[in-house]
């Protein structure tokens, strides 16, 4: 065991360095896939969670609860409804994206909307009532208001926008499904882990497992980064 | 008031705006997806022989099982079709079951399968054309070296799991409903014993690799495909003891979708069958060149061949 995941670094680092150019690509597509996905989701959940947040309708607590319950979509479920969509005898078959780069894209953006939605209308729920008064009896516009809002919240909205690109990079269910894992055309770094897992090679497949895991750290940790450096100046 | 009115029109210009970029973000990423197929079998697509020009439509829905994808022989093979034909070919490697519902469905052109009465009945029905025979792998018995249940003397391979069962030799299974499972109950079912019990029957519950690893720390009979047994080969104390009977054969086939069948259920699915597509990738595979590199595939890493060509060939003839 230990033999194993010591080969597989030791593979991972090489194919890293040499820039191998099978999972270079890979990797870069991985990104590109799940970062377009992101900024679909961030640009549909944003304005919806600022609606939540900033205002009361009827109906709003169903569509928080919808929202909620959207965090926990199994990928593997996503990727049945949408492959049920875009096959060819599906109602939007004549699309033509099943088995395609858009195809994943629209099912990574089906996951990560609901995550960073629920997370962001928390977020925003979670700033102070007096400060919006104190906003808008300073005379500022609405568009100044909504920028400030987003502002107030930006680490905790930074935080949902990492949170759904993660729930994206790291699932393998739907984009098996819809993207079919074709080599060098819709291969990600989890579909090819699972490729290369069932084929026995399993150094190659730690290998990419430490790039991908090495993706998600360095997410991570720019993040924190931002997020505490707030918080030097309450200290000093 | 006013305000409110005023952010209720924001939040809607935001949500619009947002809304056309995620729909020109759309359209922007499925033109690659289209023109980013190869160029160069524009020329090489007269060889396809019944293209003379090259294909309109280039995209070939290829479903087939997970067995020739992870063996490795589609990335030999795909590449070589795609450059002589000028189709791009997106290989779907799913379950047995999926593949053939593919295929029925009008979602796969080309089928590539090993399930043959399963096959029959699509081509019975209609919704499969052009079934040819490609090759074969094998399943084999292997086990410890002194065979203690003797199956080496065996008649077949339903003789030597009778053995087994009759000496109580510890045997292991996957247990994990895989193909190679189904295929290991058959043989038990056609044994006599139905549903195996006892001390000497372990399920691992885990995959082909991990099972092999079981049954050689424990000195155990196992059901195994040739390909997983030769990749681990070096790292098992298990020998091939049975091989190359009729009921061991893995059987695969090709064969295209009638677009015929789909237009009754689904005229809007049969308008993108690429029938022609289908029709060159079938004989391709069934081409001598091709049924040569099938029979190379695997010499090389294995030192013998994991598939065995087989087009123009009795299906009834193998095995025997």
């Amino acid at each position: 065991m230990l033999d194993t995941v010591i080969d597989g670094l030791k593979k991972g680092l090489i194919l890293l360095f040499s820039l191998d150019r099978e999972v270079l690509g890979i990797t870069l597509f991985t990104l590109k896939i799940t970062g377009t996905a992101t900024l679909i989701s961030i640009a549909i959940a944003l304005p919806l969670a600022l609606l939540l947040a900033l205002r009361d309708f009827p109906g709003k607590k169903f569509v928080i609860s919808l929202a909620n319950l959207g965090m926990g979509l199994p990928p593997t479920v996503v990727g049945l409804w949408v492959s049920l969509m875009l096959w060819r005898s599906g109602p939007l078959g004549m699309l033509r994206i099943m088995y395609t780069p858009a195809a994943m894209v629209i099912a990574q953006t089906v996951i990560s909307t609901p995550i960073i939605l629920a997370l962001s209308t928390a977020a925003l729920q979670q700033i102070d009532r007096k400060l919006r008064w104190q906003i808008m009896a300073l005379g500022a516009s609405p568009l100044q208001m909504l920028f400030l809002m987003l502002k107030e919240a930006r680490y905790s909205l930074m935080a949902a926008v990492m949170a759904g690109f993660g729930g994206s990079i790291s699932e393998v269910g739907a984009s098996m499904m819809v993207g079919g894992n074709i080599q060098n055309y819709t291969r990600v770094l989890t579909t090819a882990i699972v490729l290369e897992t069932s084929k026995g090679h399993f150094d190659v497949a730690l290998a990419l497992s430490f790039i991908l895991m090495f993706l998600a750290y360095a997410a991570t940790l720019w993040l924190t980064f931002i997020q505490q450096r707030r918080y030097r100046n309450v200290y000093y | 008031m006013k305000h409110i009115k005023k952010t209720w029109f924001l939040v809607a210009s935001v949500m619009i705006l947002s809304l056309t970029v995620v729909l020109s973000g759309c359209g922007a990423k499925t033109e690659p997806a289209k023109t980013g197929t190869s160029s160069s079998g524009s020329d090489a697509a007269n060889q396809a022989g019944s293209q003379t020009s090259p294909p309109e439509n280039k995209e070939l829905i290829l479903s087939t099982t997970t067995s020739t994808q992870d063996s490795g022989l589609l990335d030999v093979l795909i590449p070589i079709f795609e450059e002589k034909t000028g189709y791009k070919v997106k290989p779907i490697a799913v379950g047995t079951g999926q593949a053939l519902a593919m295929g029925e469905k009008g979602d796969a052109d080309v089928m590539l399968v090993h399930a043959p009465d399963s096959e029959i009945q699509l081509v019975e029905k209609g919704a499969a054309i052009n079934r040819q025979l490609v090759m074969h792998n094998d399943f084999i018995i292997v086990g410890p070296k002194d065979d203690p249940a003797g199956i080496k003397n065996a008649k077949d391979s339903v003789e030597a799991f009778k053995s087994i069962a009759e000496k109580q030799a510890l045997f292991v299974s996957r247990g994990d409903d895989s193909g190679t499972n189904k295929k290991e109950l058959e043989l038990w079912k056609k044994a006599g014993l139905g549903k195996p019990e006892g001390k000497w029957y372990q399920s691992t519950g885990q995959g082909m690799g991990a099972t092999l690893d079981v049954a050689s720390e424990k000195a155990a009979y196992t059901l195994t495909d040739r390909g997983t047994y030769l990749a681990k080969k070096d790292k098992l104390q298990l020998e091939i003891l049975k091989e190359g009977d009729a009921s061991l054969l893995n059987i695969y086939h090709v064969m295209q979708t009638n677009p015929e069948y789909i237009k009754k259920n689904n005229p809007n699915a049969a308008r993108m069958i690429n029938e022609h597509g289908a029709k060159a990738f079938v004989d391709f595979m069934i081409s001598p060149d091709t049924q040569k590199i099938i029979g190379e595939f695997g010499k090389d890493k294995f030192g013998q061949p994991l598939f065995f060509p087989d087009a123009g060939k009795d299906e009834n003839s193998l095995g025997k």
